[in-house]
Order: C-alpha cells, then structure tokens, then sequence
C-alpha cells in the first residue's frame, strides 16, 4: 500500500517553503510531486509599474542571497539594449561583489547541509567563516544582504585601496579557514555515508533535465555561463570545477571547491583593478529584445526583456537556475529512502523565493 | 547583441524541438510574451554557451502541443505559463490544472496586460 | 495562578523557543534569522533555541510577505502554537509587504492573518535588529501570563486519546 507523505512547507531542515508530496512504500520513495507557489509574489509583472531604474532593486528581491548577481544579469540586458559601454572598473567591481555572493552562499549552503545531517559543529563552523564575507559586504557596500551596488551603467559605490587591500586579506583569511574545514569535510565517515551514491543523477540525466550550476558539473558536464566571458570575468582565467560522480558528495565537492576558485578570482581581480569612471551616463529609453545570462551561485541565470522604447518594460522574464533544478529533483527521489530527501532536496541548493519569484 | 529568434508554426514546433535535441542543444526555458491579440512563445535553448531561441505565435485563446514529452523539463515551465497566462498545452506530462502557482481565490492569469495596473492607470488618467 | 505555572512562567522568560516560517519572503531575512543562532551573534547565550514544531514554541518569526497559499500555512502554524504566544514579523516585506505590495499574489504583511506583536524594519533586518525584537516580544510576552482555569490536563490527555483514536480516519492512502 502506497502511503503519501507530505514533506514541508514548514520543515525543521528547510528555511524555505518546499512542498513535496512524496509517495511512498515502505521507506522508499515511489513518486514525488511538488507544490509550488508558497512564496510566489508576481513580482515580474511590477516592470509595468515601475520604470527600468526602479526594476534594479525589484529584482534584487527576486532572491537575497545573490542579490548582486541578479541585478547584474539585469543592467547588462539593459545596457545592452541601449549599447552602454560600462566602465572597466565598474565591471571588475560588479565581479568582485558578485564572487563575494558566491562565497557567502556556498558557505550558507554548506553549514544547511551540515544541519541536515545533524552536523551541528560544521554549520556553525561554515556560518562563522561566512561572517567574514558578510563583514566586508557590510563595509564596502552599506548591507550585509541586499547591497545595491549595482545600477545601469556601472556602480554606485567605490572601493578605496585600503577596501580592496583589506578583501585580500580576508580571502587569505578564508582559505586558510577552508583549509582547516576541509578534512572535517572530506574524511568524516558519517558526511560520506550521507552523501556518497544519494541522488545520483548520470551526465546524460542531467543534460537532458536542463540541471544548471553545481547540480549539472557534479554530473560531468563541464558548463559555467562565466566562460561566456560576460562582465571582468574575460580577464581572468579559471576553468569551472568539475566531478564525474553525479551524487550529492560529488555536488558537495564542487561547491567547496568553487570557495577557493572563488578566492583565487578575487584575488586576480583585485591585483588587476584599473582606475576610471563608476558608471556610464544613461540616456533615453531602451528598446527591443534581448537575453543575458550570468552564474549564480546556484547555476545559470537567464533574464530576458522585451522594451519597446516606452518609460516602461514591456516584459521581464527572469529564468532562475532552481527552477531549472526542479526536474532533476524529482528524477532523483524516487529510489531513494525518506530519511535521504532533505538532503537531496538540499543537495541541489533549493531557492525557492528563485524558483517562484 | 543580437538577439535572432527562428519563427516556427505551431505544427512544425515538435520536430522542430527534436531536431533541436538531436542536436544536442540543452532546453534553458521557454518565454510568454503578451503581445494584445496574441501571443508569443519563445523557447530558448543552449549549446556549448551559445543560446539559439524559436519563436512561436499564437492567437489567443487557442491551445499549444506540449513539448514536455520531448523535454521532461518543460513540464513546470508549461504548467507555470498555463498558470500566469492561461495557455492550454496539449498533452502535458503532468497538469496542474491551472494551480501550479496560484489559489482558486486569485485573479485568473495575472500576467496577461488586461489585469495589470500600467493599464488601469492609463485608463484613469484618459 | 499555581507554583507551578508561576515556576514555568519565569523559565519560558529565561529560554524563549523560537519557530521560523518563510512566508514569501527573499530568503535575505531567512538567512539573517540563521545568522542570529551562529557563533558571531549567537542567541542561544540568551536561551533562545529555533526548532521545526510549532507545538514547541513560545515566538513566531515571520519574515516575508503573505501570498493566499501561505497564508494559511502560517495560520496553522499561528493555531498550532500553545499559549501564550508571541508573533514578531520581520522585515519590510513581513510589516507592509515592502516592495512587493502591489503585486498581484500579494495580500501585504503578516498582520493581514495573524496578529502580530512586535514590528522589526529593514530590508534585511539586521541580526542585531531581530535579536532586539525577540527582547520586546519576551516583554509582551511576561505580562501574558496564562489564566487560572485554562484547560485542564485531564482534558488534554482525552483530546489526545480520541486523535490516537481517529488516526485511520485521517491517513491519506493511494
């Protein structure tokens, strides 16, 4: 007999509202369905109410952990719209910022996943090394969350060389951290009894699924949107983390290895800065259509506009990279037992406030 | 850039799609655009960080083939614009029947430019 | 009021438990309600504890605006909660509905459900602003002492029996 089992939205290991109705025999999950819509707000359609500057800190809201990277993705549709050069350095900042989001989110991510599987130590451990990012967020930016650095044409805000001097030393600061973090993480016999060989998903699943970020290079698949080579990510060289095995261990191991690539960009970043302008001067109205994507913490961002040269956009269609990891989800979960759906589901970095906007 | 979208018609769009998967192209989503009389469905793909998108225009009020039997993950997004826009997909995997998103208390397909307030307000200030 | 109820009383004062519920909110006050409980700001030197039942808890956190499908989540969750009981909203979205207000799936802040004690802005709220609200919302809380003929335990206990008993009505099978 086939028992249904409602899995969130209030949940002790998910800060967000999920929704799963998993069918189960036995311990072992049959089928799982979700339920969406528990943060959903619409906030796309507010481009008709409020005019395209506006739009930057709407769509910041669309998530707050990589706020930064959200209203990024925005300007470059609209500036490329318009066909606004942005300014070098306000590019390097933009990617500074966005790289501390990063940092920040996969440690958020990696103390969840800790709790999950009861590893209070671990999340208390990953949350006090993100205190350091947030710290520098908080300083150079004026927010620990939602800083608004960005608008269409550049930055509002600069950093001084003491700022930028003081970034260096907390990314030495981190990695040293990592360091210490890392054979906790990587010899612990309970984590890999948790994660090894749980919701596997092969190269091949995870192509045709459309899984983005972590969830589709845990898989084998070599794509990162920031190889595109948008904003000062053309400066730099890296080359995205990639593991073969396709379980939640081999999606773990990408997203803390991205910490330390995530350290070396800001680093190259930081020796690199120019001096110049922060923002482009803005005229007139856009018009047209285009798409921009950019990497989120979480995976590939897309955001499409339609502008028809009124005070006004036309359309916002913001595709976020959970809602792409969605599918995968419910590939992996049957299969597996009861006990292992919290962290599949966090395996996969679920953002929910993302997936429904 | 340029954004170039391939129009397509409505009987055409599956092999369309399957040429397009055979090709290996990865499906990133698909757009609703409401355009007054009719509306626009783009769906946009990637290959190797290259995105290509079709097009597809469609009247109101008229109903759409599903692709989700092509890509399972077109599955949430047909049934989130089923949602928002009332578009019917024939031959959707799995319907939610139009509560994917939305409660019955809601206003039936809030994205569609006759509910929302940009037009409203033009209407007060005529 | 008995020695006892006044001794449980005074410790409910001492270690407040907290439940958090997402309610539409950007996941930037979420993380910053987590943020409270780790070591930097560290809210379990007060006694405060987040845990997932609400049939644990003395203070509900609500961050985020209110949607008609979470609206009644947060309902059940409200009436779950024994007495007495306290409700802090957090955040722009969770007192007005913030940036959102005037969106369509939009209803406004929590107090639009569930009657709300203590207000904490921001957008985020600090961790330093929120630690501030559960201060307030203890104070609120001290003068809520329960009444002398709430509901006794022998009716407790048979309220829970005739559930045990009710149970093969209420599983859902397919």
């Amino acid at each position: 007999m086939a028992t249904i089992v409602p899995f969130g939205p209030q949940h002790p290991v998910l800060p967000e509202p999920l929704h799963l109705r998993l069918v189960l025999e036995d311990e072992i999950v049959k089928e799982a369905l979700p339920t969406l819509g528990y943060v959903h707000r619409g906030l796309e359609t507010l481009a008709s109410i409020r005019d395209m500057d506006q739009m930057v800190q709407i769509v910041e809201r669309v998530c707050g952990i990589c706020s930064c990277i959200h209203a990024h993705t925005y300007c470059m549709c609209i500036e490329g719209l318009m066909g606004i050069e942005v300014p070098k350095r306000a590019d390097y900042l933009r990617v500074i910022w966005s790289e501390l989001h990063r940092m920040h989110s996969h440690l958020l991510w990696l103390g969840l996943l800790a709790d999950a599987f009861g590893m209070e130590s671990m999340f208390m451990h990953a949350w006090r090394i993100r205190e350091r990012v947030m710290d520098v967020l908080e300083a150079t930016a004026g927010n620990r969350v939602i800083i608004s650095v960005n608008k269409i044409g550049g930055v509002r805000r600069d950093m001084s060389p003491d700022q930028l001097r003081w970034v260096l030393q907390v990314a030495d600061e981190l990695e040293k951290e990592l360091d210490l973090i890392k054979p906790v993480l990587t010899n612990d016999y309970s984590v890999k009894k948790r994660t090894v060989g749980v919701g596997v998903l092969t190269y091949q699943q995870a192509y045709e699924l459309g899984a983005a970020g972590p969830q589709l290079r845990g898989s084998g698949v070599a794509q990162d949107i920031r190889m595109t080579g948008y904003g000062a990510y053309k400066y730099i060289d890296f080359a995205p983390v990639v593991e073969k095995d396709g379980d939640s261990w081999a999606r773990t191991m990408v997203r803390f290895r991205e910490l330390y690539q995530s350290i070396d960009i800001v680093r190259q970043l930081v020796s690199s800065i120019p001096d110049g302008e922060l923002a482009a001067k803005v005229k007139g109205k856009p018009m047209g259509e285009i798409a921009c994507r950019s990497e989120q913490p979480r995976g590939e961002l897309m955001y499409y506009v339609k502008a028809t040269g009124d005070k006004y956009l036309d359309r916002v269609r913001i595709r976020t990279p959970t809602f792409a990891n969605v599918p995968p989800l419910l590939v992996m979960l049957p299969g597996c037992e009861m006990a292992d759906v919290p962290i599949i589901a966090l395996s996969i970095d679920p953002c929910i406030s993302c997936t429904e906007r | 850039m340029a954004f170039e979208t391939k129009n397509v018609e409505k009987n055409q769009l599956a092999a369309e799609v399957q040429a397009l998967k055979n090709g290996g192209q990865r499906l990133l989503t698909m757009t609703c655009v409401d355009l007054g009389e009719s509306f626009d469905l783009l769906y946009h793909f990637d290959l190797d960080l290259q995105m290509t998108h079709l097009r597809l225009t469609v009247p109101k009020g008229e109903s759409v083939p599903s692709i989700s039997g092509i890509y399972f993950a077109a599955l949430v997004i047909e049934n989130e614009t089923q949602d928002l826009f009332g578009i019917k997909f024939e031959g959707l995997a799995l319907d939610f029947g139009g509560h994917f998103y939305l409660e019955e208390e809601v206003k039936k397909y809030p994205f569609c430019k006759v509910t929302v307030g940009k037009t409203e307000k033009a209407g007060e200030g005529a | 009021m008995g020695f006892f109820q006044e001794l449980l009383h005074k410790s409910r004062m001492k270690s407040p438990w907290l439940i958090h519920f997402d309610c539409g909110s950007c996941n930037g006050c979420d993380i910053e309600v987590l943020a409270c409980l780790t070591p930097v700001y560290d809210v379990e030197r007060f006694g405060v504890l987040n845990i997932g039942n609400p049939k644990h808890a003395d203070i509900l956190v609500v961050s985020g605006t209110v949607n008609p499908r979470n609206a009644k989540v947060l309902k059940n969750i409200y009436d779950q909660m024994p007495e007495p009981k306290a409700v802090i909203a957090i955040g722009a979205c969770g007192t007005s509905g913030g940036v959102f207000r005037e969106a369509y799936n939009v209803l406004g802040g929590v107090d639009k459900v569930i009657p709300v004690d203590v207000y904490v802005p921001g957008c985020p709220s600090k961790p330093e602003a929120i630690i501030d609200g559960v201060v307030l919302a203890l104070e609120k809380l001290k003068v809520r002492k329960p009444e002398k003929d709430t509901e006794p335990l022998v009716a407790d206990l048979k309220k829970a029996r005739e559930f045990y008993e009710n149970r093969e009505e209420r599983q859902v099978t397919g």
